[in-house]
């Protein structure tokens, strides 16, 4: 017999949030959309080199658990990291600058797409080793433990990084601890080119809590406000030094696992259905406009600025300068 | 003055130092309640408390991973692996995050933060409990790495890589931990990078570290009686290398012999000898000489592991064979 995690979330109407959330949740999922579309241009156009892997279709996920975090909570985040950044509150002229390589960026050009971190608003790094946040978002949680404040940390991973052995160990620990940690699983079906069901052995990866004696919930993972109210309720009960959680959020992913990935495992079809049916971001807009909560027009204006800043990014990192080649040299030892 | 064991002199470093900054604290296996396995934790929970001397699951991934996430969240942590053959089950949070995060995320945030890793032949313990691996992280950029020979040095070099912002491994040999010697009294730092003349000679320059820099001393001592000087290096770190000190002595004596206890082949003795082949080949007048151990896991039985050992007697043929 399986203990079945709990599904949170449905049902709820956009009515009983306040603008200032609803606009907050737009606003985020349309910078990281229009941000991703950017760089998946500027990268196919060869402006930006290495790989980049894209968050699209998988705003909902981000918007939603970050309304419940402050900038003194952490987060650690994964390859597929943009949006986590942007939600997060990263600034997104000098991310930009970063995934050009340019010295302006976040990370001086050290780093790039993969390993995006912004220290001042509590991203403690993209991480391009599959599953290699688990232990580090439970140490800083730890910390928040010992430093005494009501601080949460949050590991975003997938369903493909669900299979590492430093899920166990972290979730152990968190929980024998009862760290202040939220695992948040962007189940998006695939991990990298193989169907996450053909080597995961159950349905729900927030069945795996119950092992861990923490409480697990599923939430539909394009329904901004289903993870919102999912996340609001496992990150209240951190707070109040009741321990870790996983929140698993069903999302898909639209893109390839890296631009430029011939996608030959699934038909165009697949997707196009799946992103018609499910994009967080039409499905938003038509729950606020059909509950009175924000008007077409505000959306309008969110959507465009949310289009002018991401400009302003791109034209930041364009103009910006490479580094000089002795910056190798910087930054190794303190 | 006073006279204490290596291990002692590590505890004494953890206590000052746990006790000069609350940002210290460190977790591992049987650390709190037992004291870890060679007393070198014992009463330090009765200090400090189980908040901040930890005992762990058997989960060295987490061990580092978490100390790595509360090192970004401000503290400064040491993890205890137990064993240094352990850092095996860690590799990745060693190699792609802790030495990673510094320079990848473009100095935004460093990991001060030790990693305590006994290692070496003790005992009997075979393949898994004996190695020295050193050398594997004197090959990744952004780590130090120190193994100290003796209880002085054990407690300088831990209270220097507790307060340095860079992540530090910190080789300890387990048999070095009963060993006895003489520790200054109070504040007793040893500088991290920077390689210990222990004794000055003319004929040539023996490098050393850890346990076997003491088979070095004994081996000088016969040297002497067959009228060879020995100059004596002890590299206190491995990473940085202090190559200034080496090249300085090989420059006067002409002659270069290294040991060490781990695998002779593409060990610290490797690295060393291509700096001085690179720098100052002309300086010397004989071939460098390398002593370690074969290119075989660390055997269980008696004559298999003596056959294995670096000795003294070994490290004074050695010499020998550059005179």
């Amino acid at each position: 017999m399986c203990a079945k995690a709990a599904r949170g979330g449905e049902g709820t109407s956009p009515s009983k949030y306040g603008k200032e959330l609803l606009a907050g949740f737009y606003r985020t999922m349309t910078t990281i959309r229009h941000f991703e579309q950017t760089v998946e241009k500027c990268f196919l156009e060869g402006e930006i080199p290495g790989f980049v892997h894209l968050y699209i279709g998988e705003e909902a996920v981000a918007a939603g658990v970050m309304a419940n975090l402050r900038d003194s909570d952490y987060i650690q985040s994964t390859h597929r990291g943009h949006g986590h950044a942007i939600a997060k509150g990263a600034d997104l002229k000098r991310m930009m600058a970063e995934i050009f390589g340019k010295s302006t960026g976040s990370c001086k050009g050290k780093g790039g797409s993969m390993h995006i971190a912004d220290f001042g608003v509590g991203m403690l790094g993209a991480n391009g080793v599959v599953g290699g946040g688990f232990t580090i978002a439970t140490g800083a949680a730890l910390a928040h433990k010992m430093q005494g404040t009501d601080g949460v940390a949050v590991a975003f991973f997938g369903d493909g990084a669900s299979n590492r052995g430093t899920f166990h160990e972290a979730a152990n620990m968190a929980a024998a601890w009862g760290l202040p940690v939220i695992f948040v699983c962007e189940n998006n079906k695939w991990a990298s080119t193989t169907p996450y069901r053909t080597t995961t052995s159950v349905d729900h990866i927030a069945d795996r809590a119950a092992g861990y004696g923490m409480p697990g919930v599923v939430v539909d993972g394009n329904d901004v406000f289903a993870v919102y109210e999912g996340a609001r309720s496992l990150v209240e009960r951190a707070r109040r030094g009741e321990g870790p959680a996983l929140l698993e959020c069903k999302t898909y992913r639209i893109k390839g696992h890296f631009v430029g990935d011939p996608e030959k495992y699934r038909t165009k079809e697949e997707v196009r259905k799946v992103f018609e049916e499910t994009d967080p971001i039409p499905r938003f807009e038509s729950a606020v406009v059909k509950a009175r909560a924000l008007t077409r027009k505000e959306l309008d204006a969110i959507d465009g600025e949310a289009r002018e800043a991401v400009r302003l990014a791109l034209e930041f990192a364009r103009t910006s300068p490479e580094p000089e080649e002795s910056a190798l040299f910087e930054g190794l030892y303190v | 003055m006073s006279t204490i064991t290596f291990a002692q002199a590590t505890l004494d470093a953890m206590t000052e130092e746990m006790a000069r900054d609350e940002r210290v604290f460190v977790m591992g296996e049987d650390i709190a309640r037992q004291g870890g396995i060679f007393g070198q934790f014992k009463g330090l929970a009765d200090r400090f408390g189980t908040g901040r001397v930890m005992d762990t699951p058997i989960s060295e991934t987490a061990i580092v991973g978490a100390c790595i996430g509360s090192a970004l969240a401000g503290m400064r942590p040491v993890a205890d692996m137990h064993f240094a053959d352990f850092i095996g089950v860690c590799f990745d949070e060693v190699l792609n995050q802790m030495a990673k995060i510094y320079y990848m995320f473009g100095g935004q945030k460093s990991i001060p933060m030790v990693l305590r890793a006994p290692d070496g032949l003790v005992n009997q313990a075979a393949a898994q409990h004996s190695q020295s691996l050193e050398a594997f992280f004197l090959h990744i950029p952004g780590l130090k790495v120190v193994a100290p020979s003796n209880p002085a040095d054990a407690k300088g070099l831990l209270k220097s890589a507790i307060r340095d912002d860079n992540p530090v491994i910190y080789f300890e040999h387990k048999a070095l931990f009963s060993t006895k010697g003489e520790v200054p009294d109070g504040d007793h730092l040893v500088p991290i990078g920077r390689a210990n003349v222990v004794r000055k000679g003319s004929d040539v320059t023996l490098v050393s570290y850890s346990m076997t820099m003491n088979h070095c001393v004994k081996a000088a001592e016969i040297l002497a009686g067959e009228g060879i000087d020995v100059e004596l290096i002890d590299l206190r770190t491995i990473s940085p290398l202090d190559v200034g000190t080496i090249l300085e002595s090989v420059a006067r004596t002409t002659r270069l012999v290294i040991a060490h206890e781990a695998v002779k082949q593409g060990g610290v003795g490797a690295e060393l000898a291509a700096i001085v082949a690179e720098e100052a080949i002309d300086c010397l007048d004989a071939p460098i000489v390398r002593v370690g151990a074969p290119f075989t896991p660390v055997p269980f039985a008696r004559p298999l592991e003596r056959a294995y050992r670096v000795t003294p007697e070994k490290i004074a043929e050695a010499v020998r064979s550059v005179m």
